[in-house]
């Protein structure tokens, strides 16, 4: 089984309601797909950790071969292939590694050619896979490095997915069987939980709520719950006590009994509704 | 010498964005065209497009309010001088260039990539 967690902004919990799912159960795959900026390994500290490189395909040009018939041009509907005094130019950054170029060339002047982008860090904490993408600073897309994280999958994996609801993050949650959205009960926080509602309602996926920093409930939120017919799984309270835990990087279910009780219950609650 | 300008929707003024600009505005030897621009509908790589067809347009100079460093690269690679423009009108740009006042673009912006 995999559930993803994911929410609208940033520093509404998601990480700290995935490793803590991770942490709470007896044995986890846990994926931080949040590659531009992983931080569940913070918490984790995983040992034995063995690290591989994740590559991205670039068209590379054969000039000799080249005749100049622009297929290739043509051909990229992301406009990432330029033919400028009389060769042809990539973009990398604009190129999604698609392989049409070298295939529609009829003179077979097109080879892909592989390009580092990232790495994938994997290890053991306890009972929990640690699976870290971490994206290379300057690359435009942390999709290719996804991907490859998310083949680490195995048993029941906690996906802690990047922020917002663009593509990294459709991405991250295609395969999920059951999305936990974390939100923050505020106006802002409700504005983006929405926007990631919207994306896992669209991709059909099962999902449920956490509610993280709740001092009082946010009206708002609790009738859109209501009417969506969406399950409220828990509810974190704003408590400094979790927030200082988590600044030392240290994960709450494994040393407090009633936080390891609750992220066990939602477990419990997701396996039984799938 | 062919050159060419961003032009709006009145077809008369500089458009402040080069890459979905609606049409360009050519003047080749005293002759002015106004032409659709291929790359205003495109949904990524707008300004690598918009830039494909100033290159196969065989201009020699473009004067633009701002220009991506995508772009930029292309028009460099091309051989086609970029300059800043300092007017409203594309009429007054075209003039100020004739007589050698418009200063060269060397500043590039990273792409907006659908923001605004």
């Amino acid at each position: 089984m995999k559930i993803a967690c994911l929410s609208g902004k940033g520093g509404a919990g998601k990480t700290l309601t995935a490793v803590n799912l991770a942490a709470a159960a007896e044995k986890a795959v846990y994926i931080d797909c949040d590659v531009e900026e992983p931080n569940g390994r913070l918490f984790f500290r995983p040992d034995h950790v063995e690290t591989e490189t994740v590559c991205s395909l670039l068209p590379e040009f054969d000039a000799g071969a080249c005749t100049g018939c622009r297929e290739c041009v043509q051909f990229c509907r992301f406009h990432a292939l330029m033919y400028v005094k009389d060769k042809p130019m990539v973009f990398s950054e604009v190129c999604h590694s698609c392989g049409g170029c070298s295939l529609v060339c009829p003179k077979k002047a097109i080879t892909e050619k592989k390009k580092p982008i990232g790495i994938l860090e994997t290890g053991d904490s306890q009972t929990v896979r640690v699976v870290t993408g971490i994206l290379n600073p300057g690359e435009a897309s942390g999709v290719p490095v996804i991907r490859e994280a998310l083949k680490k999958a195995e048993g029941l994996t906690i996906i802690d997915c990047p922020p917002g609801s663009a593509c990294s993050v459709m991405e991250s949650v295609m395969d999920a069987d059951f999305c936990i959205l974390v939100a923050e009960p505020t106006a802002f926080g409700f504005h983006n939980f929405q926007m990631v509602f919207q994306l896992v309602s669209l991709l059909g996926k099962k999902c449920g709520v956490v509610i993280n920093k709740q001092e009082a409930p946010w009206e708002p939120l609790e009738r859109f719950c209501r009417d969506q017919g969406l399950p409220i799984l828990a509810r974190i309270p704003y408590d400094p006590q979790i927030a200082a835990m988590a600044s030392d990087g240290r994960i709450v279910s494994r040393e407090d009994p009633r936080l390891r009780e609750m992220f066990s219950h939602i477990l419990h609650t997701i396996g039984g509704s799938l | 010498m062919k050159i060419a300008v961003p032009l709006d929707e009145n077809k008369k003024d500089v458009c402040i964005v080069l890459a979905r600009t609606p049409y360009f505005l050519f003047r080749e030897n005293g002759n002015d065209a106004i032409v659709p621009n291929p790359a205003a509908q495109a949904q990524g790589g707008a300004g690598i497009q918009a830039a494909q067809f100033l290159v196969d347009s065989q201009a020699d100079a473009l004067i633009t309010v701002r220009c991506g460093q995508n772009a930029a690269q292309v028009f460099q690679a091309a051989g086609i001088k970029l300059y800043k423009s300092a007017n409203k009108a594309a009429a007054d740009d075209l003039a100020a260039l004739e007589q050698g006042t418009l200063e060269e673009l060397t500043q590039f912006h990273g792409g907006y990539h659908g923001i605004q």
